[in-house]
C-alpha cells in the first residue's frame, strides 16, 4: 500500500439517458480517494454519493473486476482503459492520477457499440461476428478422437494461446481512429488457422466473419498500431497480419 | 423414508453411468425441435449444455444478465481443470480421481455422482480439444499436464493462467454456432426473476430486460439453472460483482430444496483488503504456496510497528518470525488444504498479528525460496563461487519464470514490489460447494427444471479439490444433462408450445412487476450496498471461517434485523424502466438477505467440523490432532437439504443419507 | 473491392507500386546532380520510350489516382465508423502523427503533385503531343532539354521551398506507409521486421534525397 493522502478529483462524465437520447458532458466532484481503491471503487464512491443526494448514479459496465471477463470500458482522459498499460479499467488504480486532477471518462466511440445509457455501450456486433463463424463445429459426443491424437508443436500451441487472451472487450475498437475491429478479428482467425482442428473450415471462417465484420460498420483498418498498445492482453498487430493473408489465400482460391 | 428420491442407479459404481445411459428414454429426433428448453446462466455449465442440447436439435433459449456470454464468471478460474487420463503415467484413473474429489470433499458427496464426474472428466478435455481450446503443451506436441492442489499425481490440463477462460471461450463458440442456425435463441442481458409453475412442472420463466426494463415470459418444457455460485453473500468475494443467487433462490422457493447451503470454500491466497471502499477481492493461485513461506511477526510490537509503516518486514529477523504453518502442521507445513490455511490466518489475525492497515494480512515470504533456486541456479550455470547478489538475481529469474504473471498483478494491485518485500495475503471466499438440490439426473425437486454446475450441490461435498470446478461445471453442460434430460423430455413430446398467457404466467409475472415496484417505491435513506455490506459483515465474522453456536445465533437473528430494515429503508433511485443498475442490486441483495438466513440455519444445524465448515464445538479434544476439525460421521454423514416454507429461517430441513460403498471414511490430518 | 480487408490490400499494393516508381524516379533524378549528360539522356529515354510512354505511364496514372481515390473513400468510411468523436482523445498515447494523419500528408502530397505535373507533366505533354515535337532538343540548340528545364525550375526559392515542405510530408507518409503496406498485405514475420528498419531508411533517405537535388540545382544555378 502506497498509504499516500486521500485524493479530491474533478470528474467530466458522458450522461445519456436511453440509446435514443442525446447526452452530453456533466462534471462531479470527488473527495477523500484512497490512491489505493481501483479506478471502479472510485466510481462506486461517486455513485454512493449521488444516490445519497437522490440523484442518479452513473451507469457503466463491469463484473469480474479482475480483469479478465472484458466488461469493463471506459475511455479514460482520452485512452481506452486510462493511462496505465496492459490493464483493464477495473485495474487501473488510482495511484496513476494525481490529487485535484481532473477526469475526462467516455463510453467506447464506434457507430457499431452504440450508447445505452450513459457508459455503457452495446457490444453485441462482436457476438455476431464471433456466429458468423469464430468456431470449429464440433459436436459433443463423448466419442471425439483423443485430445493427444495430433499433435500440436507447442510454438503454434503456444501462439494461438496469445491470440486466444482477447477478452472482448472493445478496447482495440474504442481507441482505433477508425474504430476498426480487426484486432479483435484477427485474434480469432489467427487462433484457429494455427490449429489442425481449425484448418477444416478455415477459408469460410475468415470470409464470413470479415463480411459480418463489414456488416457492422466497423472502419478499415489503416495500421496505426494503437489497439495493440491499449489492448489489455497485449495481442498482436501480428494476428491482423495472419488475417490478411488468410483472407486473401481463402479468397483468392475458394471455389464458388 | 426420506421424501428425497437421489434416483441412483443400481450396480456395481463403475457401471452405473453406463447402464443409467442405456436404459433412459431418449427423444426422437423430430420431435426434439418442438421442444423448448430454457438454460439460465452461460458460464461452463449453462453455456457448454446450451450449445450441447442445441446441437441434439433442442430448441434452446439462453439467458444471461451480462453482455454477452463469453463474461460469465467460470471465465476467472485460473488454474486448470482435472481429468483423470493418465498421460503422465502416474497411475491416474477414473477411481483415484473419484477417491480424491470424495476425501477431498470429507466425504459430504454422493459417490456415485462424483464416480460419474471421474468417468467423463477425459471427454472434456478431448471435447475442448476438438473446439480449438489452446491447451498448453509440451514440446513434442502432446498435452501438458501439472499436479495441483496437493494431490500426489498430475492430472490437472491448463492454458497459461487462463483456463477457466479458455474453456468458457469454447463452449461459447459452441453457442455461437448454434445461435448462428437459431437453434439457441440468446437473450443477454436479461435477468431470471422467476421460474413458472404449471402442474407442479416447471414451464417457463420470467425475466427481465436489463436494457429497456420490460417484464417478458418465456415458456419451455424444461428449465436449467446454471447461474452459478453464491459467495457474494459476504459481499467481499472473489467472484464477479453480478454474481448472484437469484435464479437459484428463486427456484428454491418455488419448490425446489437448496442443500448444504453452509459449505463455503475460502481461499488462502487472495489479495488483502486495502480499506472499506474495496469491492471485490482477488485471487491469486495457491501454486504461490509451494515456494511460498507464509508468517506473521512474533511480538506485537513489530506488528504495531510495522502497520505504522516505521518497520519493515524484510528487517524482522528470522528468530522473531512466526512461520505458523510449519509450527503446527510440520508435516504438511505452508501446503496444508485450503480450509486449514485459511483458518490458521485467520487466527493469527484475530489474535492482533494482522500486518497491514486493516490488521486481515499475513506475509507470504519467497526469501527463501529464491535463496534456495539462487544458489541451485549458480550451480546449474557453473558458478560455483556467487555472491549473495548473484544469488538473489539468479533465484529472482527462478522466481519469475514460475510465477512472473501473479507477481506483477500483485504489484499493480498493492503496488509493492514481491521479489523485494514479502507479499501479503488472507483468505476470501472463493466457491460455494453448497446449491440446489439435484438427483442423479441433475433434476431438482421441481420436475422439470434441472441445476448444473456451482449452481447445484452434487459433486464437491464439503470441499472442493482445486481444478474441479470446470470439470464439473462442463461435465454437467456436456456430458451428463443433455442425456438425463432427455429422460423427462420424452414425456413431453405431445405437449406442444406452452402457451405464456395462462394464469400462472400472470400470477408469476404479477410477482415480479409488484416487487419491483416495491423496491423502487420504498425511497429509503439507505443504498444497496449499505445492506449489502452489512450482511456481509454478519456473514463474515459469523458464518465465516469459523462458526460457533452463538455466533450463528446472533448471525440468525441480525440477519433478519437487516432484511427487515432493508424492506423499509433501501432507496433505490431511477424508475422500473429502462437500465437501472441498482434495481438489479437491490433484487440480488433482497435474495441474499433471505439466504443468508437458511446459511446461517444450515451451519447452526450442522454440528461438525467438515471440509471448509468448521464449527467450533467440533474439534479433537486431545491427542496430536487436538484443535483440528472433527467431523462426525455417525450424526451428520448427510446432504442437508431444505424446504422453503415461507421463511428462511423456517425452512423444513430434509436428509440425505450418504453412503459410501467404495471408499472407507477416514478423519483428514496433517500433522 | 467489396470488403474492407480488400480495399486495405489494394491501397497497399498500389502503395508498393508507387514506392518502387518512387524510387526509380529518384534514381534518374539524382544522376542530374553528377552528370547532365547521363540525365538528360536517361530523361530522353523514359520520355520517348513506347513501352514507358504508353504502357507504364498510364499504368502509374492509375496507381496514383487510384491510390488517392481509395485513400479518400477509406477516410470517409472510417469517419462514418465512429459518428460521435470524443470529447478528449490522446491519441499519441497509443500511435505516431505519422500514422494516424495519412491523410493530410497524403493531401499536401497530392497538392504538390499539382504544382509538380504543372511544372514538368503539363510542359512535357504539350511539347510532346500538342506540338509534336518528340525531338528532345532544345530549340534552335544542340543538346538534350531536360537538364536545362529542370535547373530552370529549380530557381525560384518559393518554388523550391515548396519542394522541400513537400518531401518533408512524403518523408512522414512513407515513415508510416511502408511497413504499413507490408502488414497489410498479410506479411508480419521475422524479415519484414528487419525490412521496416529498411522501410525507416527508405522513407527518410528518398525524400532526402530530392531535397538535396532541388537545393544542388537552386544554388549551383545562382
Amino acid at each position: 500500500m502506497s498509504g499516500t493522502k486521500d485524493m479530491n478529483l474533478t470528474l467530466k462524465i458522458w450522461r445519456q439517458k436511453d440509446q435514443k437520447s442525446s447526452g452530453k458532458m456533466v462534471d462531479y466532484k470527488v473527495n477523500g480517494i484512497s490512491p489505493d481503491s481501483s479506478f471502479l471503487e472510485m466510481m462506486d464512491v461517486l455513485n454512493e454519493g449521488l444516490i445519497s443526494k437522490g440523484e442518479e448514479p452513473v451507469e457503466f459496465d463491469h463484473d469480474c473486476r479482475e480483469g479478465i471477463c472484458g466488461m469493463c470500458s471506459l475511455y479514460i482522459n482520452g485512452e481506452a482503459h486510462g493511462p496505465d498499460r496492459a490493464v483493464t479499467t477495473c485495474q487501473l488504480h488510482m495511484r496513476k492520477f494525481k490529487d485535484g486532477e481532473t477526469i475526462t471518462i467516455e463510453p467506447w466511440r464506434a457507430k457499431a457499440f452504440p450508447v445505452l445509457k450513459d457508459l455503457k455501450v452495446d457490444r453485441s456486433s462482436f457476438d455476431r461476428i464471433q456466429q458468423a463463424g469464430g468456431f470449429i463445429s464440433v459436436n459433443t459426443s463423448g466419442n471425439t478422437q483423443d485430445a493427444n491424437a495430433t499433435p500440436i508443436s507447442k510454438d503454434n500451441a503456444d501462439k494461438a494461446m496469445d491470440a486466444a487472451t482477447c477478452i472482448g472487450c472493445g478496447a482495440c475498437v474504442a481507441t482505433c481512429k477508425n474504430a476498426s475491429a480487426m484486432l479483435f478479428v484477427g485474434a480469432k482467425v489467427a487462433q484457429y488457422s494455427l490449429l489442425p482442428q481449425g484448418q477444416v473450415e478455415r477459408k469460410d471462417r475468415v470470409l464470413n466473419m470479415v463480411k459480418q465484420m463489414d456488416l457492422e460498420g466497423f472502419g478499415n483498418c489503416t495500421n496505426t498500431g494503437a489497439c495493440e498498445v491499449e489492448c489489455p492482453k497485449g495481442i498482436s498487430l501480428e494476428n491482423i497480419a495472419i488475417m490478411n493473408r488468410e483472407y486473401l489465400k481463402a479468397s483468392l482460391t475458394k471455389e464458388e | 423414508m426420506s421424501v428425497l428420491d437421489s434416483k441412483i442407479p443400481e450396480g456395481p459404481i463403475k457401471e452405473k453411468w453406463t447402464n443409467h445411459k442405456n436404459n433412459i428414454n431418449v427423444v426422437n429426433p423430430a420431435n426434439k425441435r418442438l421442444i423448448d428448453v430454457i438454460v439460465v446462466g452461460t458460464g461452463l455449465a449453462g453455456g457448454s449444455a446450451a450449445a450441447s442440447l442445441a446441437e441434439m436439435g433442442y430448441s434452446v433459449k439462453a439467458f444471461a444478465y451480462q453482455d454477452s456470454p463469453r463474461r460469465a464468471h467460470s471465465i476467472a478460474a485460473q488454474g486448470g481443470v482435472n481429468a483423470s487420463k493418465n498421460y503422465q503415467n502416474d497411475g491416474d484413473s477414473n477411481y483415484r480421481l473419484f477417491y480424491d474429489t470424495v476425501k477431498g470433499g470429507d466425504y459430504r458427496s454422493r459417490e456415485a455422482n462424483v464416480y460419474r464426474l471421474a468417468e467423463v472428466s477425459g471427454n472434456i478435455i478431448d471435447q475442448c480439444v476438438a473446439q480449438g481450446v489452446p491447451f498448453a503443451r509440451e514440446y513434442g506436441g502432446m498435452l501438458d499436464n501439472r499436479s495441483f492442489g496437493g494431490v500426489l499425481v498430475s492430472r490437472t490440463f491448463y492454458a497459461k493462467g487462463q483456463t477457466g477462460q479458455q474453456l468458457l471461450l469454447g463452449a461459447y463458440s459452441a453457442m455461437n454456432r448454434q445461435i448462428g442456425k437459431g437453434k439457441i435463441q440468446m437473450f443477454n442481458r436479461h435477468e431470471m426473476l422467476d421460474i413458472v409453475k404449471i402442474d407442479g412442472k416447471a414451464r417457463g420463466i420470467i425475466a427481465r430486460n436489463l436494457v429497456t426494463g420490460e417484464i417478458e415470459r418465456h415458456s419451455a418444457h424444461a428449465v436449467v439453472i446454471a447461474s452459478g455460485g453464491y459467495g457474494n453473500v459476504f459481499f467481499l468475494s472473489t467472484n464477479a460483482m453480478g454474481s448472484n443467487v437469484t435464479a437459484a433462490w428463486k427456484i428454491h422457493k418455488k419448490g425446489a430444496y437448496f442443500a448444504n447451503p453452509c459449505y463455503t470454500q475460502i481461499h488462502p491466497t487472495c489479495i488483502p483488503r486495502s480499506g472499506d471502499h474495496q469491492s471485490k477481492l482477488t485471487l491469486m493461485s495457491e501454486s504461490l504456496r509451494n515456494d511460498g513461506r507464509i508468517w506473521v511477526p512474533k511480538n506485537i510490537d513489530d506488528v504495531k510497528e510495522i502497520r505504522e509503516g516505521k518497520l519493515s518486514p524484510t528487517s524482522i529477523t528470522e528468530e522473531n518470525r512466526d512461520y505458523y504453518l510449519e509450527r503446527r502442521y510440520p508435516a504438511f507445513g505452508n501446503l496444508v488444504p485450503r480450509d486449514v490455511a485459511s483458518r490458521a490466518a485467520k487466527e493469527r489475525c484475530d489474535a492482533g498479528f494482522g500486518v497491514n492497515g486493516t490488521g486481515e494480512a499475513v506475509y507470504l515470504d519467497f526469501k527463501s525460496a529464491i535463496q534456495r533456486y539462487g544458489k541451485e541456479k549458480a550451480l546449474v550455470i557453473g558458478n560455483h563461487n556467487p555472491t549473495d547478489a548473484e544469488i538473489l538475481e539468479y533465484g529472482e529469474e527462478v522466481i519469475e519464470a514460475k510465477y512472473g504473471n501473479l507477481f506483477q498483478m500483485y504489484e499493480k494491485i498493492v503496488d509493492q514490489n514481491p521479489y523485494k518485500t514479502p507479499m501479503m495475503i488472507y483468505p476470501a471466499v472463493h466457491y460455494t460447494m453448497g446449491g440446489v438440490w439435484v438427483d442423479y439426473n441433475l433434476m431438482t425437486s421441481i420436475p422439470g427444471c434441472y441445476a448444473a454446475g456451482e449452481a447445484n450441490f452434487s459433486d464437491h461435498g464439503a470441499n472442493r479439490l482445486g481444478a474441479s470446478a470446470l470439470m464439473q461445471g462442463l461435465a454437467d453442460g456436456y456430458f451428463v444433462l443433455p442425456y438425463t434430460i432427455g429422460d423427462y423430455l420424452a414425456n413431453e413430446i405431445r405437449t406442444g408450445t406452452i402457451p405464456t398467457d395462462s394464469p400462472e404466467f400472470d400470477a408469476a409475472e404479477k410477482d415480479v412487476t409488484d416487487t419491483l415496484n416495491k423496491l423502487i417505491s420504498i425511497k429509503g435513506t439507505k443504498s444497496v450496498d449499505y445492506f449489502h455490506k452489512e450482511l456481509g459483515r454478519v456473514m463474515w465474522n459469523n458464518v465465516g471461517m469459523a462458526r460457533n453456536e452463538a455466533g450463528l445465533r446472533e448471525a440468525l437473528k441480525t440477519i433478519r434485523e437487516i432484511r427487515e430494515d432493508f424492506w423499509k429503508e433501501v432507496r433505490v433511485p431511477g424508475t422500473v424502466e429502462g437500465i437501472n443498475t441498482e434495481l438489479e442490486k437491490a433484487g440480488r441483495v433482497a435474495d441474499f438477505l433471505e439466504l443468508g438466513e437458511l446459511f446461517a440455519l444450515d451451519a447452526l444445524t450442522r454440528n461438525e467440523s467438515c471440509g471448509g465448515h468448521f464449527r467450533e464445538e467440533s474439534v479433537e479434544v486431545d491427542g496430536e490432532q487436538k484443535g483440528e476439525a472433527k467431523r462426525d460421521d455417525v450424526n451428520y454423514k448427510y446432504v442437508a437439504a431444505w424446504e422453503w416454507t415461507g421463511d428462511a429461517g423456517k425452512a423444513k430441513l430434509h436428509k440425505e443419507e450418504l453412503e459410501f460403498n467404495n471408499i472407507e471414511l477416514k478423519q483428514r490430518s496433517y500433522k | 473491392m467489396k470488403t474492407s480487408i480488400a480495399r486495405k490490400v489494394s491501397m497497399a499494393l498500389s502503395a508498393l507500386f508507387l514506392m518502387v516508381f518512387l524510387l526509380q524516379h529518384f534514381a534518374i533524378n539524382i544522376t542530374s546532380v553528377f552528370s547532365s549528360e547521363i540525365f538528360n539522356d536517361l530523361s530522353h529515354f523514359m520520355g520517348t520510350n513506347f513501352a514507358i510512354q504508353y504502357i507504364m505511364q498510364p499504368i502509374l496514372i492509375f496507381g496514383v489516382v487510384f491510390h488517392f481515390v481509395m485513400g479518400f473513400i477509406l477516410e470517409i468510411k472510417n469517419k462514418q465508423s465512429r459518428n460521435i468523436k470524443y470529447v478528449k482523445n490522446n491519441g499519441g498515447a497509443n500511435s505516431s502523427w505519422m500514422s494516424r494523419n495519412m491523410i493530410v500528408s497524403g493531401f499536401l502530397i497530392l497538392t504538390f503533385m499539382g504544382l509538380h505535373f504543372y511544372d514538368f507533366w503539363i510542359p512535357e505533354l504539350k511539347t510532346k503531343f500538342i506540338e509534336g515535337d518528340w525531338t528532345g532538343m532544345i530549340e534552335g540548340e544542340k543538346g538534350l532539354r531536360y537538364f536545362a528545364e529542370l535547373q530552370h525550375k529549380f530557381v525560384s526559392p518559393i518554388r523550391v521551398g515548396i519542394y522541400c515542405v513537400a518531401f518533408v510530408f512524403l518523408s512522414l507518409h512513407l515513415l508510416h506507409g511502408f511497413s504499413s503496406a507490408f502488414q497489410s498485405v498479410g506479411a508480419n514475420n521475422k524479415y519484414t521486421r528487419a525490412l521496416s528498419k529498411f522501410g525507416v531508411a527508405y522513407a527518410i533517405l528518398i525524400p532526402l534525397g530530392f531535397i538535396v537535388i532541388a537545393l544542388f540545382h537552386h544554388f549551383n544555378h545562382c
